[in-house]
């Protein structure tokens, strides 16, 4: 067999040294192992493309600059996003990437997959892109990086019929991307989490099926993000990442093992790793029992995450929901208030879909051209926010009150 | 000769039909104890037992991923997984692979099998019981690799720095949780802005204005409304923008924006760090993160001066702070005189904020789902 020559990448080249794994052998393997398929017969449309990118890439690492230029429009055929496209600056240079697009493709809730569900996508992707995936992106889709226009929709076909002619157990549809509801994400929880307070794969799997059109067609002024978190804990990085972020919580009492507690007592200093570390010293041992004043405890999980065998979250629970997380543009970086300090989570999620949906309206009536949701609240205030999700003022959506007396008055004031 | 269509080609296309369904793609024993899980278990660096009330135990085996990957190793992890795992693995919130065995005696294999066949180290864990953790995977972007808007690059910093720190990720050597992550511009996609130490890619000179690409590609009022400090304004006479330069922090949002407006400048763009974010609520509230070094240089392909900063950081926070405390909770403790004392990091004027846009209103809002019923 012949071998497969790659271009001269002295700068990345370093990068494959050093015991981290490293993305330019992952570049590399693609770009040598999609011209021997091709060579052994396979249908491979874009041979060159990972080795196109690995010379864009070591032109970037000379020049310190990226070669990518602002992207014109692309989609696949009934959608407006989930596709970002991309071309290259230097399309005489490099003309196997000229068009590098990339496909949004909606992960399975938590991650979650079967190796013929993973086979069937690397088939498709062999045949129509350039081999290379992100596994994942930060929202959470799987990203197929690369690919030339024309192939954008046999690719989306491809994932549409992935049941039918690559194996797969079921067919993947496109994520989303743009001004529209991009695709949730969640935390593994009740599929390997014994703290998780609601089956967050299924609420964020109801919630991906139920607005199919808002997430495939981008209606609004931007973005909008969902992201499901079991616990406090925020596996998923909800409350930084997400419009709306559902975080899991509890109203009753912590549930006590005392019998366990006592087995952890011989292992650990439940002192000083537990009772000194608890934000509001809810919690206090004495050498013989455990004692949790649940009165004065917020729930930050710190006593459960040290002592998972014998401290589980309450029975009543749900989930508080935090509301304007994002990144700084324009107003400022946000990690998410709250809105609303319990809301039950229970299938169809009815009590959730009215407080979306209310958002949305008003947001898409008020909100300014790239006006985040988070940003819209800071300028229309907390009161008409409140009004328009059917909810009540609750000193839990603030640290403190207002420092100052300069007050509306509106209903004095019509 | 017309060339034969693909079927793919000429299939009528299928919309709205959305992920698989989750339930399809759980290990059977996973499947059988959905959401009774009795506790878990850290056993080692990279291995956690889970326990379920029906007595089934199931381990979860955790690898470190460049992110970036071929299809091939794709492949390569499916037969893992079908060899070790019954077919079934998934990847975690930050990148990492994960596979779920139910003979302990296989986890060596798979171990071996993983770091020979495709280089994945064993790791990124952390036990909460004990108070030792793992560095995890970095969270990270597209940089030069695909973004149209980058200032730096994200997977040569994220290789140049996890080659550096890897003895923290295949192990359980530092006090509390610590996440890095790695932003290639000031977009931050991820949770850059509430990590315990982020990379973010900056520039440091204004736009240079191309004023026919401005009138061909712009819509000028959205462009002008983009900029957060209000430097630009329309220039109606010549139908392009003016930039008030004195006004201008080169955020990089109008080119965003506006393809007239690029912004990159290879010698003058560069990387800030800051430290001191955090996400979840244990212990000590969720924490937006704060810069203490204002820019260091583009240095491909091996960054050594944000390697190292992130190392200095790093170590001197793991060697001081006490168990559980992370970035934010130790400089709580310690102040920030000593933060910049002991880091050796210098504090100057940039480092006093002057983003006057964000509201005073936002620091009295609730940014944790922690409070009292």
């Amino acid at each position: 067999m012949t071998e497969v020559e790659l271009p001269e990448t002295p700068l990345l080249d370093e990068l494959e040294k050093g015991p981290w794994p490293s993305f330019v052998k992952e570049i590399k393997k693609a770009a040598i192992e999609s011209e021997k398929a091709m060579k052994a017969g396979k249908k491979i449309k874009l041979p060159g493309a990972a080795k196109g990118l690995l010379k864009v890439l070591e032109l970037s690492y000379k020049d310190k600059r990226t070669h990518w230029k602002h992207g014109g429009i692309v989609s696949v055929v009934g959608y407006g996003g989930g596709v970002i496209g991309r071309y290259c600056d230097l399309e005489d240079k490099v003309p196997e990437v000229w068009h590098f697009h990339t496909i949004r493709v909606n992960m399975p809730a938590g991650w979650f997959y079967t190796t013929k569900a993973l086979r069937a996508i690397c088939d498709a992707w062999e045949k129509w892109g350039s081999g290379l995936t992100n596994m994942h992106g930060s929202t959470g889709d799987i990203i197929l990086l690369g690919t030339r226009t024309e192939h954008l929709q046999p690719m989306a076909n491809a994932l549409a019929y992935l049941d039918k002619f690559y194996g797969s157990p079921a067919p993947f549809d496109i994520g989303g991307s743009g001004s529209a509801l991009r695709t949730p994400s969640a935390c593994m929880g009740p599929a390997l989490c014994e703290f998780a307070c609601y089956d967050t794969l299924d609420l964020c799997y109801d919630l991906t099926m139920t607005y199919q059109n808002e997430l495939h067609r981008p209606m609004w002024p931007y973005k909008f993000k969902i992201k499901c978190s079991g616990c406090p804990n925020d596996c998923v990085a909800a409350k930084a990442r997400a419009d709306f972020a559902i975080i899991g919580t509890w109203k009753d009492e912590i549930q006590i093992d005392q019998e366990a507690v006592k087995e952890y007592a011989k292992i650990i200093d439940i002192e000083k790793q537990v009772v000194e570390k608890c934000p509001t010293k809810a919690i206090s041992w004495d050498g013989k029992e455990l004692k949790i004043d649940n009165k004065n405890c917020i729930r930050c999980m710190h006593c459960i995450n040290v002592m998972p065998k014998a401290l589980k979250p309450g029975k009543e629970r749900g989930a508080t929901i935090l509301v304007g997380g994002k990144a700084p543009f324009v107003d400022g970086a946000i990690i998410g208030w709250v809105a609303i300090p319990f809301i039950e989570v229970k299938k169809p999620y009815n009590e959730i879909k009215e407080i979306l949906e209310a958002i949305w309206e008003w947001w898409d009536e008020e909100g300014k051209f790239r006006e985040r949701f988070g940003e819209l609240i800071w300028r229309k205030g907390m009161e008409e926010f409140l009004k328009v999700i059917g909810r009540k003022a609750d000193v839990r959506m603030v640290y403190a009150p207002r420092n100052n007396p300069f007050i509306f008055w509106r209903e004095l004031n019509p | 000769m017309a060339e034969e269509k693909e079927w793919e080609e000429t299939v009528e296309p299928k919309t709205d039909f959305g992920p698989p369904h989750y339930s399809i793609m759980l290990h059977p024993v996973i499947k059988n104890n959905y959401g009774k899980w009795k506790y878990h278990e850290v056993v080692r660096p990279g291995v956690i037992k889970r326990v379920a009330e029906s007595g089934d135990v199931i381990y979860v085996v955790r690898f470190g991923s460049p992110r970036l990957l071929s299809i091939y190793t794709v492949r390569d992890l499916c037969d893992i997984a079908d060899k070790y795992s019954d077919g079934y693995l998934r990847f975690t919130s930050r990148h990492n692979v994960e596979f779920f065995l139910t003979d302990p005696d296989k986890i060596e294999d798979l171990i071996k099998e993983v770091q020979e066949k495709v280089g994945f180290p064993c790791g990124g864990t952390w036990d909460a019981t004990k108070g030792e953790y793992g560095l995890t995977n970095i969270v990270h972007t597209q940089g030069w690799v695909h973004c149209h808007t980058p200032a730096t690059d994200a997977s040569g910093i994220v290789k140049a720095v996890m080659d550096e720190l890897y003895e923290y990720f295949t192990d359980h050597k530092l006090p509390a949780l610590c996440r890095i992550s790695l932003a290639c511009c000031a977009n931050m996609c991820g949770a850059v802005h509430a990590s315990d130490i982020s990379m973010v890619g900056v520039h440091r000179k204004v736009p240079k204005i191309d004023d026919d690409a401005v009138r061909r590609t712009c819509e000028i009022p959205s462009t002008v409304a983009a900029c957060p400090t209000g430097a630009l304004k329309p220039d109606m006479k010549r139908k392009t923008v003016i930039l008030d330069k004195d006004k201008c922090m080169y955020c990089g949002n109008c080119y965003t924006m506006c393809p007239g407006m690029p912004i990159f400048d290879p010698e003058n763009d560069g990387v800030a760090i800051l430290v001191g974010g955090k996400l979840s609520d244990a212990r000590y509230p969720p924490q937006l993160s704060k810069v203490v070094v204002p820019w260091l240089p583009n240095n491909p392909p091996r960054w050594p001066e944000v390697v190292q900063t992130v190392k200095k950081i790093l170590e001197t926070w793991a060697a001081h702070a006490e168990k559980y405390e992370r970035v934010a909770e130790w400089i709580h403790r310690i102040g920030w005189e000593r933060f910049f004392e002991l880091t050796g990091l210098e504090f100057t004027e940039k480092l006093i904020e002057d983003y006057h846009r964000t509201p005073y209103l936002y620091t009295t809002f609730r940014t944790s789902a922690a409070f009292r019923w």
